[in-house]
């Protein structure tokens, strides 16, 4: 890497110090740092597949009837789109990823607890991303079950589901082992003086999020090897005809994919705790709150898993349980929204790539979390269940919310890790184009299923043309600003400016050593005297 | 930093405790689903109870019992630098659970051929709950089973590592998590053993 050269006056960096070199320093590295850029790196190829497979989805949907593809590869395609973008990028993504690049760092140890543990994990998600992609082009071609493998028709279906789970179930162990690291790091490597207090936003919310992927993932394991033995054996637990119920698959199935969406949000909202603070220059209001509110979300958000099953049949009492513990969770959510905003009130906002994603997410993700609430309440839920307004509600929450805020960490600390930094100007016009983009793509969809239009359907009636068109027209839009974005950041990561230790002027200890970060990510041991958000104390200019 | 001894063994003692909830939580699923088709099939699953062989059950529970033991005593061996003696014992747990297995496999092989197995001639022709009692059976063992085989394998590395001195008194925290992982493998048959032996 010719990264640092016109910093000579640095120690080597992690990028340049090793005695391997090609290919082997990375996929054999034990080091955090680089096994989170190989999970960004991952994750991002998914994810631009995974887009490229919803362009096209949205195209199919520009006019009634039949546009470009069949109802049958529509199913696939649709499938294929849920289980890259879930299971391939959103929930591995911010912990793989942000979570290894930044939470060692803030907490002043050197890595891991286990750092050849955190390397099998990714050898693990790759393995398990390897048998999905596999599980398209063999056997009976890509499973069309939607990415939620409902019996019975996941166990009836002629296509590959045995395999494409299975891979599901490889990447979630991997989910499993990357949480017990993190958990165990934060309780055992944190360095002097850095008591629970003074823990960065971002690696409480990281905390909870492992504690999520320990306690949920499991389950999902399991009801994924029942479909497998469902398929193969015949067991019939799912099977009416032979005594079993498919709504307990149902059960079983949300009960990790509900605390799923919480593993994809939580690691959002810590980085948008992280930049509030730093572009509004002022202390975070209400640090116990938000810390404490990660933990109620990811407690209160596992209890929930039957709201998705208003209309699959279940008592009343159980509705009205559900009902109100969804409700519920709105509450630590909007204790964090308050707090938030709460932190800019008087303080010298400075609007940057970073924080343009940041104050974007607010908004995108409190319509996403208000339109879950319409979901949460059973007689609005029965309306619009199984409508395009899902579609447009998560879309919100994970694309508007985590995926944004996923954008805001690029931009925020890839600099970071590469010493360099992108272009401004490029940055926020490709911000406008994605937020507007976003909007008129994902709007539409909910005002189309407040109108009746079903998710998951190629065809629609000829009255929902134009909101459909208008969606595919946004969707185009999104397109470009991703593009824009995409390009201006690897141009500016690989030949822009360098950057200092602390460009953004932050007061967490990433911020401390120099960009990037040496192997060992601190020149001495540091020793924590103030907390995350005390901007006097951190002595920045 | 810390990266003192002390603290890397209460490190590796956190992850493995950690580990072991999730294996609860995996088997969870399955106690679950027992648990809501026998509210649903009360009189099926006392009569497909009834076909397990108990002889099986219980010289598996002692096997196993036993093996956890061996497991313990181990461990303490090491602590106390004697070394042949742990290794006995980590062969004689690796014997128990080829034991259990090969056990297992009498017992899987008794049943089928009596025409107990999923999708049988026999449990589809049967009342629903039956069958659905078998499913579970052989999900919820053959899980438990392939648990004991990587037992297994896990031991049977430590005692390489054991022979070769890496595992020693200053150093045993490998050996003390891979025989926690055993006590948690034992510990999961000390519920099957009950559930589908004994209570219906």
């Amino acid at each position: 890497m010719q990264h640092c050269d016109d910093l000579a006056h640095q120690k080597l960096s992690f990028w340049n110090d090793t005695g391997k070199t090609g290919i082997s320093a990375w996929v054999f590295s034990t080091d955090h740092k680089r096994i989170g850029l190989l999970y960004l790196y991952s994750v991002l190829s998914f994810f631009l597949v995974a887009v490229t497979i919803g362009l096209l989805l949205k195209i199919e949907l520009i006019a009634p009837g039949r546009t470009i593809m069949g109802p049958v590869t529509y199913n696939a395609l649709f499938t294929v789109h849920g289980v890259l973008m879930i299971f391939l990028f959103i929930i591995p993504g911010f912990p793989g990823a942000f979570g290894n690049l930044v939470m060692p760092i803030q907490i002043g140890a050197s890595d891991v607890a286990f750092p050849r543990l955190n390397l099998f994990s990714w050898w693990l998600y790759l393995i398990g991303a390897v048998t999905i992609i596999f599980s398209l082009f063999t056997g009976g071609g890509p499973p069309d079950t939607g990415w939620t493998f409902y019996v019975p028709f996941s166990v009836k279906t002629g296509t590959n589901v045995s395999l494409a789970v299975f891979g599901v179930f490889i990447v979630g162990f991997s989910s499993i082992l990357t949480g017990i690291n993190f958990v165990t790091t934060i309780h055992r490597l944190r360095a002097d003086g850095m008591q629970w207090g003074r823990l960065p936003l971002f690696v409480w919310s990281v905390y909870a999020t492992a504690w999520v992927q320990i306690l949920a993932t499991p389950v999902l394991g399991i009801t994924l090897l029942l479909i497998v033995a469902e398929r193969l054996l015949g067991t019939g637990l799912f099977d009416p005809a032979r005594g079993g119920d498919p709504i307990l698959y149902q059960h079983l199935f949300w009960i990790y994919s509900h605390p799923a969406v919480y593993i994809m949000i939580l690691p959002g909202m810590g980085v948008i705790s992280e930049i509030f603070p730093v572009f509004a220059r002022k202390p975070i209001f209400g640090y116990k709150m938000i810390a404490f509110s990660s933990l109620a979300i990811a407690g209160a958000g596992s209890l929930v898993w039957a709201h998705h099953m208003f209309t699959s049949g279940m008592s009343d009492t159980a509705i009205l349980v559900f009902s109100f513990l969804t409700f519920v969770v709105a509450i630590p959510s909007a204790i964090k929204v308050f707090n938030w905003v709460a932190t800019l009130y008087k303080g010298s906002i400075s609007l940057e790539a970073p924080m343009l994603f940041a104050l974007s997410f607010i908004l995108l993700f409190s319509i996403g979390g208000l339109t879950g609430l319409l979901q949460g309440a059973a007689a609005t839920n029965i309306h619009v269940h199984d409508t395009q307004f899902v579609v447009g509600h998560f879309h919100y929450v994970i694309f508007g919310g985590a995926g944004f805020a996923f954008f805001s960490a690029m931009h925020y600390w890839l600099p970071k890790f590469y010493g360099r930094t992108y272009a401004e100007k490029p940055a926020v016009v490709a911000w406008g184009l994605l937020f507007v983009g976003f909007n008129i793509t994902y709007f539409p969809m909910i005002l189309l299923g407040l109108k009746g239009m079903p998710r998951r359907y190629y065809d629609y009636l000829p009255e929902f043309t134009h909101l459909n068109q208008l969606s595919t027209f946004g969707s185009w839009i999104l397109a470009t600003g991703l593009a824009l974005m995409l390009v201006n950041l690897s141009r500016g990561l690989l030949k822009g400016e360098p950057i200092g230790r602390n460009p953004w002027g932050g007061a967490t200890l990433e911020w401390t050593t120099q960009s990037p970060p040496v192997t060992e990510n601190f020149e001495q041991e540091p020793v924590v005297t103030h907390g995350p958000y005390d901007f006097n104390g951190a002595g920045v200019p | 930093m810390i990266q003192r001894d002390e603290n890397r063994y209460a490190g590796a003692k956190l992850g493995i405790w950690l580990f072991l909830f999730t294996e609860i939580l995996l088997f969870g699923g399955l106690f679950l689903l027992y648990a809501a088709y026998l509210s649903q099939y009360p009189h099926e699953f006392a009569s497909a109870g009834h076909e397990m062989q108990l002889a099986f059950g219980f010289a598996n529970t002692l096997v196993l019992i036993t093996s956890s033991m061996l497991a313990a005593m181990s461990l303490t061996a090491v602590q106390l630098r004697e070394q042949r003696k742990a290794l006995i014992m980590l062969g004689a747990t690796i014997f128990c659970a080829i034991i259990f297995l090969v056990n297992k496999y009498f017992e899987w092989s008794s049943e089928i051929n009596s025409g107990f197995y999923p999708n049988s001639p026999r449990l589809a022709t049967g009342p629903m709950g039956e069958a659905l009692y078998f499913s579970l059976y052989y999900l919820t063992t053959g899980l438990h089973g392939l648990h004991v085989l990587i037992g297994i394998v896990l031991l049977t590395l430590v005692s390489v590592k054991v022979s070769h001195g890496t595992i020693h008194a200053g150093n045993y925290v490998l050996l003390e998590n891979s025989a926690l992982y055993w006590h948690l493998v034992d510990l999961i048959w000390i519920f099957i053993f009950p559930l589908y032996y004994l209570v219906l």
